[in-house]
């Protein structure tokens, strides 16, 4: 079932004086469970600084509901978070948990059958009252019955406990239960061998202005701490060993706070001021969150009244000479595109980045899909083409955004980067860049006048002959004054034309300056060199596929992996890269958008797998999928 | 939450925006493109009044930017010699707000119409009147829409008979102004198309001030609309009907002076004849009154029917505008925090490996 299965066992002593076994895993899934108002995310964030400072590699998807408040104790309340660590390279949250704790019977119901045979249940018992329970549906209490026997149950009355250490600080019992996610936090640390400086000094900053509420917390912390070490209850505890990662600085980094830095990092590698306009969304919203936080960078955020001004914003801030960025999930793009088609005629660089999300209409806003990639493609009237760039892992967001940037600035075009729900919220570590070693990616504004009539006027369409880009004059800059705008213009000096052989040769030079952007070849893994089936994919299911890959080449088969950047243009080896395999098997969390470019571009028979739940693949799906293709190839 | 109080405005308008030392004319402001409008539109006035008044501003031309939405009247920054985008539908204000924002060197207008404006743009608008964006907005209302053929529009008169109306329109019309006021714009002006003189001052006025200026500019439509202000222009009709602001003055019109706009029991004006009346009640217009109810007040007595109709600046206050306190914040967190980006993308938690 494992991504690689192997554990050794040795007893040692612990602090505690009590003998306990310490086996050690390479690696472990932990899912944390509970009510929305429970602080699941916080408990999961918390684990998840514990294992990256203890040198994991890890994978988180946290996993909530779309309500802020979903109504206590019920299912559609249900809050969780997954973080997979190991000792080795990881690629994926973990396809099932191998630990589960569950704050409440509804975080139980909804997560147990994800809970493998033998795995092991933690549950805060406080919770099981008869209202609760039938309030989820059990009518019977799953602690007292055996349906629970196949699992490793470990009840816990952690409200209870917490209530308990906390009985001295003067805390109200209703304060004092809140805490009880610090307790399962303490807990689940004690059997993991955590560092656990990290969370005290975490909450003694969150709480800076509320000392006792950071006591009571740190008190909650240390309480389930040593209910593990103390109570005869836990006889074995695990050890996950630090990966080995390749030399250099880590951080921990979701998704979207590395969309922020690289827009940060895009601006300072331009040296152009940046001007985000965006209208709030989920699961975008924290970008504009961390932009606001580092307007020191020359970045001036606009909260805009709609999604369509915080694009207008963006495409007159570019208009002006500064980098316009604008972010937002599906529903917004879909009100975006009529200035995205207006970017595209004017050839302004304008960066837009769509965090999808589940869909169609409001759909799923905080599941994940990759739904949008024909949206961004063809999303538009007219023939509107549009460079496409799609992030694979958290980390990777931060160079996918300065690769967009680079292409918006070098080709005056807009961009769309695709990223998802999974990716936006997940974490990994991430091996910092240094600041020194980013692109370049300064610009020159026109300054002379460039009338191909030798006038001294600016013409506005006069293409670079390499790279068909338009030159970029900005309002300011004395003797060229032009006008542009959404009705199609004469090839090079730029006046209105109705032409038709004129809007024939624009539509074709505004297609051709896209297709030849550059971007690097597609780069295939095959170790064995014999693979006669390519998995080919694009976005956050790099991790899931590739985990899958591993597990087919674990048991003994070929396989090739190749994943693509660029979904606009295609690397110019992609064709040839297809032709290569017997047969090209595209996962994707959609209908088959990717494979429906492919076979339409390279008339490639390409084998579509699809799956549209919300939630990421798993490795142990894909495994299968692969291996009957692999089979299938062979028979 | 906590608010920072970032004082009113200092500056002017213009004060940010380079001038010019050599003369210039009218000509300067016209650019190569044939202007295409019907002929007899009153688009061509206001273009025509908009080259002359320029000059007077005296601004480096390359530092003067329009913007425009869709409609006849957005074809206008085709037709000067200054920088220039025709936008899309609705759209230019948000546009002009990112210009604006990040360009405090630029003088930057926003020509739009009473569909683009009002209708499919009507969130833009109020919206940047509301943050009080460096930005003067002309808008043309010619109760019509032009460029798709003779539909009627937010402004239209209430019954009007339009091709999409055989049997009269059912809409409500907006009073574009008391829309402005509601958005707590802090210029609103109107004038016609025919008065060169009134609009002129107006630009001026509206250049001058640092915020949002909105500036409502009834245009004939000779096409589709023809005549819609032709009581507002004819010799006998006007003085009945037109009801001009000065600042200072009290607001009197007809063709004898011999009516006053005077306060109702209830906070509202109405038209009276001072000689009923008394000249104490007639009301002495000042637009710097900050409460809007005022100016709100003013715009009430034009009726879709323009048997009254209110020229003129009636609202000149100051209130911070967004743009220069968003160029502030960014100044001040650059100054608080230099700009480290290796700091930034290191953050708190690191570890090293090897
Ligand atoms: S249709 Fe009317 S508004 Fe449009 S250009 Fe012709 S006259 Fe002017």
């Amino acid at each position: 079932m494992r991504e690689r299965d192997h554990q050794s066992m040795s007893t040692s002593v612990n602090g505690g004086g009590r003998a306990t076994q310490v086996t050690k895993l390479d690696r472990v899934v932990i899912r944390f469970a509970g009510d929305s108002g429970d602080g699941m995310q916080l408990t999961g964030d918390r684990f998840t600084s514990e294992a990256a400072a203890f040198g994991n590699d890890l994978a988180t998807l946290p996993n909530f509901p779309a309500e802020i408040r979903a109504p206590a104790g019920t299912l559609p309340g249900v809050s969780s978070f997954q973080i997979h660590f190991a000792d080795y390279d990881i690629l994926t949250p973990g396809d099932r948990p191998d630990v589960l704790v569950a704050m409440n019977p509804a975080a139980l119901k909804a997560n147990i059958g994800e809970l493998p045979v033998g795995g092991m249940l933690i549950v805060n018992t406080d919770e099981f009252s008869k209202r609760n329970l039938t309030k989820v549906g059990y009518d019977a209490d799953p602690l007292e019955d055996d349906s629970l026997s196949n699992f490793q149950v470990h009840r816990v009355a952690m409200a209870t406990l917490t209530q308990g250490a906390l009985a001295d600080t003067g805390l109200s019992k209703k304060d004092a239960e809140r805490c009880k996610n610090m307790f399962a936090l303490g807990l689940l640390s004690w059997m993991y061998h955590r560092p656990s400086e990290g969370t005290e000094r975490f909450l003694r900053e969150k709480f800076a202005r509320k000392p006792d509420i950071a006591e009571a917390n740190i008190l909650a912390f240390r309480a389930g701490w040593n209910y593990g070490e103390t109570t005869e209850a836990f006889a074995v505890t695990y050890e996950v060993p630090p990966a080995e990662f390749p030399p250099g600085t880590y951080r921990q980094i979701t998704g979207n706070a590395a969309l922020a830095y690289g827009i940060v990092a895009a601006g300072q590698c331009s040296k152009l001021p940046v001007l985000l306009g965006a209208y709030p969304i989920t699961p975008a919203s924290d970008i504009l969150h961390e932009l606001s936080k580092h307007k020191n960078f020359g970045i001036t955020t606009v909260q805009a009244e709609d999604e369509i001004a915080g694009i207008g914003a963006a495409l007159g801030a570019s208009y002006g000479g500064s980098l316009g960025v604008t972010t937002t999930s599906g529903p917004g793009i879909a009100l975006k595109s009529e200035t995205i088609g207006l970017a595209v005629m004017a050839e302004l660089p304008l960066l837009i980045i769509d965090v999808q999300r589940g869909g169609p209409s409001t759909g799923l806003p905080t599941k994940t899909e990759q739904a949008d990639l024909l949206l961004a493609m063809f999303g538009r009237n007219g023939e509107s083409p549009v460079p496409i760039v799609a992030p694979n892992s958290p980390g990777d967001c931060f160079d996918a955004v300065i690769d967009a940037t680079r292409i918006a600035l070098k080709y005056r075009t807009p961009v769309m980067l695709l990223s998802d729900g999974a990716i936006a919220n997940g974490s990994e570590p991430w091996l910092i860049p240094r600041a020194e070693n980013l692109p370049d990616l300064s610009v020159t504004f026109a300054s002379e006048p460039n009338a191909l009539d030798g006038s001294d006027e600016h013409w506005p369409y006069v293409r670079d002959t390499e790279t068909l880009a338009r030159e970029w004059a900005i309002p300011g800059t004395p003797g060229l004054q032009h006008r542009i705008g959404g009705l199609e213009k004469a090839d090079g000096k730029g006046s209105i034309s109705y032409d038709p052989d004129n809007h024939d040769r624009m539509v074709r030079l505004r297609q051709a300056k896209i297709d030849g952007i550059d971007v690097p070849d597609l780069v295939v893994e095959d170790p064995s060199g014999d693979a006669r089936v390519l998995v080919l994919g694009w976005g956050s299911s790099y991790g899931p596929i590739g985990a899958g890959c591993r597990r087919v080449r674990a048991e003994g088969m070929a396989i090739a992996q190749a994943h693509l950047r660029h979904l606009n243009p295609f690397p110019a080896n992609l064709g040839e890269v297809l032709n290569r395999y017997d047969r090209v098997v595209v996962p994707e969390m959609n209908m088959g958008q990717l494979a429906l470019l492919l076979r339409g571009k390279y008339l490639v028979d390409v084998r579509s797998y699809t799956k549209v739940a919300g939630l990421p693949f798993k490795a142990e799906e894909l495994q299968h999928v692969f291996t009957e293709h692999v089979e299938g190839v062979r028979a | 939450m906590t608010a920072v109080d970032l004082g009113l405005p200092s500056l002017g308008g213009l004060d940010l925006v380079p001038t010019d030392d050599a003369p210039q004319k009218a000509k300067d402001f016209k650019s190569d493109q044939e202007v295409r409008w019907c002929p007899g539109c009153g688009d061509y006035v206001v273009l025509n009044a908009m080259q002359s008044f320029l000059p007077s501003l005296g601004l480096k031309r390359e530092n003067i930017v329009f913007i425009s939405g869709i409609g006849c009247s957005s074809r206008f920054p085709y037709y000067m010699n200054t920088y220039g985008m025709h936008s899309i539908h609705g759209r230019a204000p948000a546009i002009a707000t990112g210009l604006a924002v990040s360009r405090p060197d630029l003088s930057v207008w926003v020509v739009t119409g009473d569909g683009d404006a009002l209708s499919i743009g009507g969130n833009h608008l109020i919206h940047a009147l509301r943050r009080n964006v460096n930005l003067k907005i002309l808008l043309f209302n010619n109760r019509i829409y032009g460029l798709t053929k003779g539909q009627y529009s937010p402004t239209s008169e209430t019954g009007k008979l339009t091709k999409s109306t055989p049997m009269g329109s059912l809409d409500h019309p907006f009073n574009p102004l008391s829309l402005a006021i509601g958005a707590e714009a802090t210029f609103v002006a109107r004038t016609l198309d025919n008065d060169r003189a009134q609009l002129t001052s107006i630009l001026t006025a509206a250049a001058q001030h640092r915020g949002s200026a909105l500036v409502e500019i009834y245009q004939n439509c000779p096409i589709f609309n023809d005549g819609a202000f032709d009581v507002l222009k004819e010799p006998g009709e006007k003085e009945q009907r037109l009801i001009p602001l000065e600042e200072g003055k009290p607001i009197r019109f007809g063709p004898e002076s011999e009516f006053g706009v005077v306060r109702t029991d209830f906070g509202g004006f109405e038209v009276a004849k001072v000689s009923e009346v008394g000249e104490d009640r007639v009301v002495v217009h000042d637009p710097t009154i900050n409460d809007p109810s005022y100016a709100f007040a003013l715009s009430r007595l034009s009726t879709q029917d323009l048997a009254h109709t209110v020229t003129g600046v009636y609202r000149n206050v100051q209130r911070p505008t967004y743009d220069d306190q968003a160029r502030q914040q960014v100044a001040a967190a650059a100054e608080t925090k230099p700009p480290n980006l290796q700091a930034l993308l290191n953050g708190n938690d690191t570890w090293t490996v090897g």
